[in-house]
């Protein structure tokens, strides 16, 4: 069975890291912080700026002051520090955020990612992507394998305006766990039932497939 | 101290013009300054460049002078929550200009501080690097992003006082600190206005020499986005 949203969020949770500072995108990305593993103590960065983000507020302690990236109303947990919107760049450009999970549209066996733009279509922007992107050490990113039409979104050269070049480290779908080696597109672990063959159908790029390919454990 | 005080909102926006360049603070609808747009969304003023991270909704932040056609030219990093901006963009009747929203503040910051330009890697080998020079450090490639700065900037805080000393309160600081550095004419706008001396110096986040104009704005609507809760077990 393919993963469902949640589940994406909970298997890429497992790459959390003890005592890291965090920057969590909007979409899937943002489930991540449901399911932290015990014992891992993470600061959560968010490019509004807030560093120590908290869970969502009780009904009837929302603070319009208060809100995340995706403007939804938060609370800060203790410990937790704010600052203005170029201080919180500077901690993402200056490589001070640890982790980055974003979003896709498109990713390519380069690690390019494109999450910004449909020319023609949509026009949203590419608010703190970029600027996320092109700085941090660790990119993970949170995405369904293929488009509604069934077409992959894991490929060869993303067709998409991309948000930055050879940067993500790894992709975490509703099918797979790929890495993002210098030959391509490693596969590293399957959603629980997934046939290897439903994943390179599902995949447009090439595979990198070594061995027996193991489930995914949630 | 040095009076920055305005009697009311008119003196605030006083020389404002058509086709000038405005900077306008806050992050979605969080620490926005409500009552300068509301005031400008009922000017005769046109052909407005706006620099702000986002541009409202419909019906209010700066989708009120959207609805206007007061603006001609947006320079934004994301502008996903309005209908009225998306329809204008696509139709080719709003100029827009969308920018990553780091470089968007540094450029402010760089703006204010006199840094007519800055290196940086954030949009390297995508669109939005086409026609600017490109320098390696560190074995990294970066793009030259150049400084803004805007005829007026309005922005929004928690508290001033008489001599302009800001103080933002949680996340509705965001880019309000560094576009009052870059306006040559900084409208700050507060909910609460005290008598200088009653702020503490050491809390006091942009300091007055760059704000020129202070009031306390009526009311404050301060609108949610997008409410998210969770429920009490």
């Amino acid at each position: 069975m393919a993963l469902d949203k949640n589940q994406i969020a909970q298997r890429i949770a497992q790459e959390l890291q003890h005592n890291t500072y965090v920057n969590l995108g909007i979409g899937i990305p943002t489930l991540v912080a449901n399911y932290i593993p015990k014992g891992i103590d993470i600061e959560f960065q968010s490019e509004n700026g807030v560093l120590g983000m908290g869970p969502f507020p009780f009904e009837g302690e929302e603070d319009p002051d208060m809100i995340n990236a995706g403007k939804q109303t938060i609370t800060t947990m203790p410990g937790a520090a704010l600052f203005d919107s170029a201080t919180s760049f500077a901690m993402i450009r200056g490589q001070h955020v640890q982790l980055t999970v974003l979003g896709a549209m498109e990713v390519s066996e380069n690690g390019d990612i494109a999450n910004w733009k449909i020319p023609g279509k949509m026009v949203k922007g590419m608010g703190g992507a970029m600027d996320l992107v092109a700085s941090a050490d660790n990119i993970i990113v949170a995405m369904m394998h293929t488009n509604r039409a069934g077409g992959s979104k894991i490929l060869k050269q993303c067709t998409l305006p991309i948000t930055g070049v050879n940067c993500i480290k790894k992709v975490v779908t509703n099918l797979a766990v790929l890495e993002v080696t210098k030959d391509g597109f490693k596969l590293l672990e399957r959603a629980p039932g997934v046939s290897v063959d439903e994943i390179i159908t599902a995949t447009q790029a090439k595979l990198i497939i070594e061995g027996n390919i193991p489930e995914m454990q949630l | 101290m040095i009076n920055k005080v305005v009697d009311n909102i008119e003196k605030a926006l006083e020389g404002v013009e058509s086709n000038m360049t405005f900077m306008v603070g806050g992050f979605g609808l969080s620490g926005i300054p409500e009552n300068a747009i509301a005031a400008l969304s009922k000017k005769e003023i046109f052909g407005l460049t706006c620099i702000s991270n986002n541009a409202g909704v419909d019906d209010f932040g700066l989708g009120l002078l959207l609805k206007r056609k007061q603006i001609k030219k947006m320079i934004s990093s994301y502008v996903g929550e309005n209908a009225e901006f998306e329809r204008q963009m696509l139709s080719g009747e709003l100029e827009v200009d969308l920018i990553p929203q780091g470089s968007l503040a540094e450029r402010c910051r760089a703006g204010g501080a006199g840094i007519p330009a800055f290196f940086t890697p954030a949009g390297y080998g995508t669109e939005i690097a086409e026609g600017k020079e490109v320098r390696e450090y560190n074995g990294k490639p970066h793009i030259l992003e150049s400084a803004l700065t805007a005829d007026f900037a309005f922005v929004k805080a928690w508290k001033g006082d008489t001599a302009g000393n800001l103080i933002y309160k949680g996340t509705a600081r965001n880019f309000n600190p560094l576009m009052a550095m870059a306006g040559k004419i900084t409208v700050a706008e507060v909910e609460e206005l005290v008598p200088a001396g009653e702020l503490d110096p050491n809390q006091i986040h942009t300091a007055g020499i760059f704000v020129q104009r202070i009031f306390q704005g009526e009311k404050y609507e301060k609108r949610i986005e997008q409410r998210t809760v969770r429920t009490k077990q």
